[in-house]
């Protein structure tokens, strides 16, 4: 019973002290989605600098990145966001699969044990966020269990989802099969990268704001 | 003496032959698990269950689905177990709904029986990633690859 009164005290205090327009927006999805791609490209673009380093072998991010005070303007519209990218979420993690990439032995096995616990803060943080942008590599099959156990967990804890196929400047992607496995969702198709459709993605996100707000 | 060293070769040969024989029959087992196996169970208490059957080195069909954040505490359980527990290197995780296109009665309906009962109408595989290379996922079916061994 305490514990009930001081949850819905916590709940109502900080949404009295919530300081306006601050939204707290994830980044989730598989290793090498382009999560940190993505956040980077926002960070250059409102702010002129990076967030993280982006790799080609899988779980270079194995701990929850910050960077607060990102203002995005556009047409009168202002609002401030609290960027916090994370570790891709998988369910296995081989550290034989690292060796492939020049580590050594002892370095693949502190890679994986990093990404394990990197893995475990994702899922711990997932309450505490405002809205969340679900990365899919638009080249690989969307039909993934983590894809869909993600948007499950955000859709039971009532958190605005907005899916963004990456990887589009790609001729393996596939963005139709992407929309076909989300259908209730929206999704738009960029490249991290290239900086394509970026435009579309920021509109997207203004409108994934007033369902976080 | 040289006698004696040949006796024990031969042994250790049968027992190496034992051993393989007995790590191809379990890598290749498979635990049917009905609902009610867990329907009972809390959230950890499903977590345990289906974590003693992977520790086991089976593949689990389970019938119905597990909760979004069911899925979450067995990803974060394993995680947990991996570099902890010799060989084990997580898991690989797929489920199948029934067929998705309903009237809007069936819908309510079906939502109705999920809240008293669970969700039924679905088989989720889960297999310790050892042997489960990969599970791919179309819309209507689910396809299960097995290590190379």
């Amino acid at each position: 019973m305490i514990k009930i009164i001081r949850n819905f005290a916590k709940r109502l205090f900080s949404g009295v002290f919530k300081k306006k327009g601050e939204i707290k927006l994830g980044f989730y999805g598989s290793p090498n989605a382009g999560k940190t791609s993505l956040a980077n490209k926002i960070c250059q673009d409102w702010l002129g600098e990076d967030l993280g380093s982006v790799s080609s072998m899988p779980h270079e991010t194995r701990e929850i990145q910050i960077k607060e005070k990102v203002v995005l303007e556009k047409d009168g519209r202002k609002v401030e966001f609290k960027l916090i990218d994370t570790p891709g979420i998988a369910t296995k993690i081989d550290f034989e699969d690292f060796l492939k990439f020049g580590l050594k032995k002892k370095e693949a096995q502190t890679r994986a044990k990093e990404a394990t616990q990197g893995i475990i803060e994702s899922i711990k943080w997932l309450d505490d966020m405002d809205a969340v942008i679900v990365l899919i590599d638009s080249t690989v099959n969307p039909y993934s269990q983590v894809n869909i156990t993600i948007i499950g967990n955000l859709v039971a804890r009532k958190i605005p989802v907005l899916i963004v196929a990456n990887k589009i400047d790609l001729k393996k992607s596939d963005i139709k099969k992407v929309r076909g496995a989300f259908p209730e969702y929206e999704v738009v198709g960029i490249s991290a990268k290239s900086g394509d459709n970026m435009e579309e993605f920021y509109e997207e996100l203004f409108k994934l704001v007033k369902k976080a707000k | 003496m040289v006698k004696k060293k040949k006796v024990v070769k031969k042994a250790s040969r049968k027992s190496a032959k034992k051993k393989t024989s007995k790590s191809l029959k379990d890598n290749l087992a498979i635990h049917f698990m009905p609902y009610s196996e867990i329907s009972k169970e809390d959230v950890i208490g499903r977590v345990k269950k289906i974590m003693g059957i992977i520790l086991k080195n089976r593949i689990i069909i389970l019938q119905g689905k597990l909760r979004p954040e069911e899925e979450t505490k067995l990803i974060e359980n394993s995680m947990t177990l991996i570099g902890n527990i010799p060989n084990f290197q997580g898991i690989e995780i797929a489920a199948i709904n029934g067929e998705n296109e309903f009237s809007l009665f069936d819908k309510v309906r079906r939502n109705i029986a999920k809240i008293l009962i669970g969700e039924q109408d679905a088989i989720t595989i889960i297999g310790p990633a050892t042997i489960v290379k990969e599970i791919t996922r179309d819309p209507k079916k689910i396809e299960l690859m097995l290590q190379n061994r």
